[in-house]
């Protein structure tokens, strides 16, 4: 490979192995199986020493060498290195010794995890010498291809499914980005997109370009590890909607391994859904290598994909792993997003809920041992789905500016008097 | 009668690069083994050596999942779509 492909080496079928050049393509002409970025690690444990990175700003670009990008990044360059905060009150609803929240709810710049991959998946069109870039999108994604797209100078097209929560469509408009709404849910937005993407010479960033823009998602692995001191946690909880995040986090951990930077501990992660759309967590419970796809049907929308594409792996990464899958009805998601505000201060959106919610379960069932210490991956804002929570939080109590109303409502409210 | 196939960029190779091939047949497997006829090489990248669809081949018969009606026997009527598509896509 050329010199222009810094640590990357090639592309590589995960199911025959075939290569392919560094290009916009994502899936093996043979077999039909996913295409994966190949880097040069003995270059990269020549250059990603814990001292060089000491000395590098604090976003997720310290971790370049594992990104697939060719040259210095030019899109996203201060996304990430969000905050890993030690979770005591929660730690005791969960019913764990320790707990830790890794907080992408602050992601910049548009409140999710999906800047990370948005901004690897940007900068490498760029490299491409794409001016177009589109995404099939259940909202987060679309809001951070608009704006980094449009930080960029590059023109954005995303398609969401019709039904959306309001902000999330917002969150896309705001940035002069073509919003596409698709009447069907995200599976059909995703088929349509996979045919457009073929058709039209646009940078897809899930779909031609997805080799490269899954692995943005490895640098949360990097940045809780290096924020627990290079040690790896115990137990990572992942939300799985197409599954690709809790795949690539664990292949973060295992690129850390290898790289000498963090001691084998043997990390487990497991895998969160919403019980209205759980193919995952259903095949995993009845002991399956593959799911059957499903219709969704819950409030966690960022997380519902009924046919997801990395579904196989993610069992498969849960089964090597010692990790487990579990799902939770849309009541507990609204409890656990409660749970996580109340104890943290942390207002995380549905699909936090639900990981949250099925952390829980899986300390109540003993996947996660009580003396055990778990980190849990929060991708999310709460602002972005108040739909959700609209009803379901209580009611400010309201009254006239007087004191004698004051005094009256003191008298009669536990939640003030208790404090 | 006649459905159409859209023949998905990877297997286009197979096609002369052509995009659509219509097929005669009543049923999605059927189908399958009508355009091996005409594209000899396709069948073995669509099916496994089990007879089902591979894992990272979706099948959509106007705008429908084949999963969520009847698999390979699912009926074709003149002037339906059938769709070919990567799984690996998306999330």
């Amino acid at each position: 490979m050329s010199k222009s492909a810094g640590f990357m080496r090639a592309l590589k079928c995960r199911e025959c192995g075939r290569e392919y050049p560094l290009e916009a393509t994502h899936v093996c002409e043979f077999d039909f199986g996913p295409l994966e970025v190949v880097y040069d690690y003995d270059k990269i444990k020549k250059s990603m020493t814990k001292a060089a990175l000491a000395k590098r700003p604090e976003t997720m670009w310290r971790f370049r060498e594992l990104l697939p990008v060719a040259e210095e990044p030019t899109v996203g360059t201060r996304v990430g290195y969000t905050p890993l905060v030690k979770a005591d009150r929660l730690a005791k609803w969960l019913g764990v010794r320790e707990a830790w929240v890794k907080n992408d709810a602050v992601n910049y710049p548009t409140l999710s995890f999906k800047d990370r991959v948005v901004s690897v998946a940007l900068s490498r069109a760029k490299e491409l010498g794409f001016k177009t870039v589109a995404c099939a999108s259940t909202g987060n994604l679309a809001n951070s291809v608009a704006a980094n797209a449009a930080s960029a100078g590059l023109d954005a097209i995303v398609f969401i499914p019709a039904d959306l929560e309001e902000g999330k469509i917002l969150n896309s408009l705001i940035y002069g980005a073509r919003v596409v709404s698709i009447r069907g849910h995200y599976d059909e937005v995703n088929r349509l997109c996979a045919e457009i993407a073929g058709k039209y010479g646009w940078a897809f960033v899930n779909v031609n370009m997805r080799p490269y823009y899954a692995e943005g998602s490895k640098s949360m692995a990097y940045e809780v590890t290096e924020q627990l001191d290079w040690k790896l946690p115990q137990h990572t909880v992942v939300p799985m909607a197409s599954g690709s995040l809790l795949t690539k986090i664990h292949k973060g951990y295992q690129e850390l391994i290898q790289l000498g930077l963090a001691k084998d501990t043997k990390p487990t992660v497991h895998g969160a859904q919403a019980t209205g759309c759980s193919p995952i967590s259903v095949a995993y419970k009845q002991g399956m290598d593959f799911f059957k796809p499903v219709k969704p049907d819950t409030i966690a929308k960022s997380l519902a994909i009924g046919t997801p594409a990395d579904g196989f792996y993610a069992l498969k990464v849960m089964k090597e792993t010692g990790g487990a899958s579990d799902d939770v009805t849309d009541q507990e998601i609204r409890e656990a997003m409660s749970a996580l505000a109340e104890c943290e201060g942390i207002f995380t959106e549905t699909a936090g809920g639900v990981t949250v919610g099925v952390a829980k379960k899986l300390v109540a069932s003993g996947k996660i041992p009580a003396e055990d210490s778990v980190v849990i991956c929060i991708t999310g804002n709460g602002l972005k789905t108040l739909d959700a929570v609209q009803g379901h939080v209580g009611k400010p109590a309201e009254i006239k500016p007087s004191l004698r109303e004051f005094e009256q409502l003191i008298e009669s409210d536990n939640k003030i008097k208790s404090k | 009668m006649a459905a159409t196939i859209r023949i998905p960029t990877p297997l286009r190779k197979l096609t002369n690069e052509q995009e659509t091939a219509e097929v005669e047949s009543a049923t999605v497997g059927a189908a399958i083994d009508e355009l091996e006829g005409k594209f000899p090489g396709i069948k073995e990248r669509l099916v496994g050596e089990d007879g089902e669809v591979r894992r990272f081949v979706n099948v959509y018969v106007n705008e429908e999942d084949i999963r969520f009606l009847k698999n390979q026997d699912t009926p074709l009527k003149d002037g339906d779509d059938v769709s070919i598509i990567p799984a690996i896509a998306g999330g």
